[in-house]
């Protein structure tokens, strides 16, 4: 195992792990808008650091240039698609989760 | 000269993402980037000046530091979901914004919703609306510290 | 390697499935499935390299945009209950 490949999956593990975050947060977290930081936040950078060790395992080519614009371009809509859902839900009238009305979730 | 700029970036774009050179391909490429560059270069660009590409070298150096913060957000959220209690209070945030462009306020948005413990629920005009996952977070919305380092990069 | 990171991502699919069949409103399940989209992209990146197969990658690109694009536009129709 060279040092690249350990660096691959330091990445990937990371990834895998953040990515596993967003989906246990979409399930505990109590109402939609704090879901929406698990899944605005956690998955975008789970993304990213898979990406990341693939590029670094690929090396320099045209298939990591291109995962490349993929990681650019999630980085971009992910935060949009994620404003976007929020400000139709903001809209839609949905209200905050606190402590101490918390009927709503 | 907007037009020729959307043009050849669109072509380049072509070609990373394809990657082979023969005579069909060019062709297709050409004729491609022209229909999409004539109806897109409105868009594409804003304005073209010194300022603009000097912008450009100000976000890159603007990158590592959103980069950390990303990373410590999303310790942040594992911290958040994997604890038994729940650490939150919810809270809405809203502040005014001094940016003007499109660009400065699409990158305020997205920076908000990548850095620790706030979400942009909407921007119109000056107004940003804000969800902040505890109490701190909404007071480091009200303390304005991206946006000044992007004010920077815009002026 | 590559299929050990995608079994693990495939458990967090299931669980956001969960959210997506069960969700109170009709913005958990948009999210839900916005999440799905993006953890397929990294799927069919893995599964691209676990067979040696570099065409899957202008899939996975394709994937992320055509993901995002139907996010939007069924957003835009919940909103306006038209597309025009």
């Amino acid at each position: 195992m060279s040092i690249l490949d350990v660096v691959t999956l330091i990445l990937l593990l990371a990834g895998s792990f953040f990515m596993l975050v967003a989906s246990i947060g979409m399930i505990r977290l109590p109402d939609f808008y704090t879901r929406m930081h698990a899944g605005g936040k956690a998955d975008t950078l789970g993304q990213g650091l898979i990406f990341l060790g693939l590029v670094v395992y690929e090396g320099f080519s045209f298939i990591s240039l291109k995962m490349l614009i993929i990681f650019v371009f999630i980085f971009i809509a992910n935060p949009t698609a994620t404003h976007a859902v929020a400000k139709a839900a903001y809209k839609g009238g949905l209200k905050i989760w606190s402590r101490d009305n918390n009927d709503s979730g | 000269m907007k037009f020729i700029l959307t043009f050849i970036a669109l072509l380049i774009f072509w070609f990373m993402l394809s990657g082979h050179f023969s005579v069909i391909i060019v062709t297709s490429a050409v004729i491609y980037a022209l229909i999409a560059a004539y109806f897109t270069y409105n868009y594409f660009l804003e304005d073209i000046s010194f300022a603009g590409i000097k912008r450009i070298f100000k976000f890159i150096a603007y990158l590592p530091w959103l980069f950390w913060e990303i990373i410590v957000a999303n310790l942040q959220v594992a911290y958040i979901v994997l604890s038994p209690k729940m650490p939150i209070s919810p809270e809405l945030v809203e502040t005014e914004t001094d940016l003007k462009t499109d660009y400065g306020k699409t990158a305020l948005g997205n920076s908000i919703t990548l850095t620790p413990g706030t979400v942009t629920i909407e921007i119109e005009n000056s107004k940003i609306l804000v969800h902040a996952i505890t109490k701190e977070h909404a007071q480091d919305i009200k303390n304005k510290d991206i946006e000044k380092k992007i004010l920077r990069i815009e002026a | 390697m590559f299929s050990f990171i995608a079994v693990i991502i495939l458990i967090g699919v299931f669980f956001v499935l969960f959210r997506a069949i069960k969700g109170p409103t009709i913005f958990d399940r948009v999210l839900s499935v916005n999440l799905i989209g993006t953890k397929a992209v990294v799927v069919i990146a893995l599964i691209g390299f676990m067979h040696n197969r570099p065409e899957f990658m202008d899939i996975a690109l394709t994937y992320a945009l055509i993901n995002f694009i139907g996010t939007i536009a069924f957003l835009k129709y919940i909103e306006k209950n038209r597309l025009d």
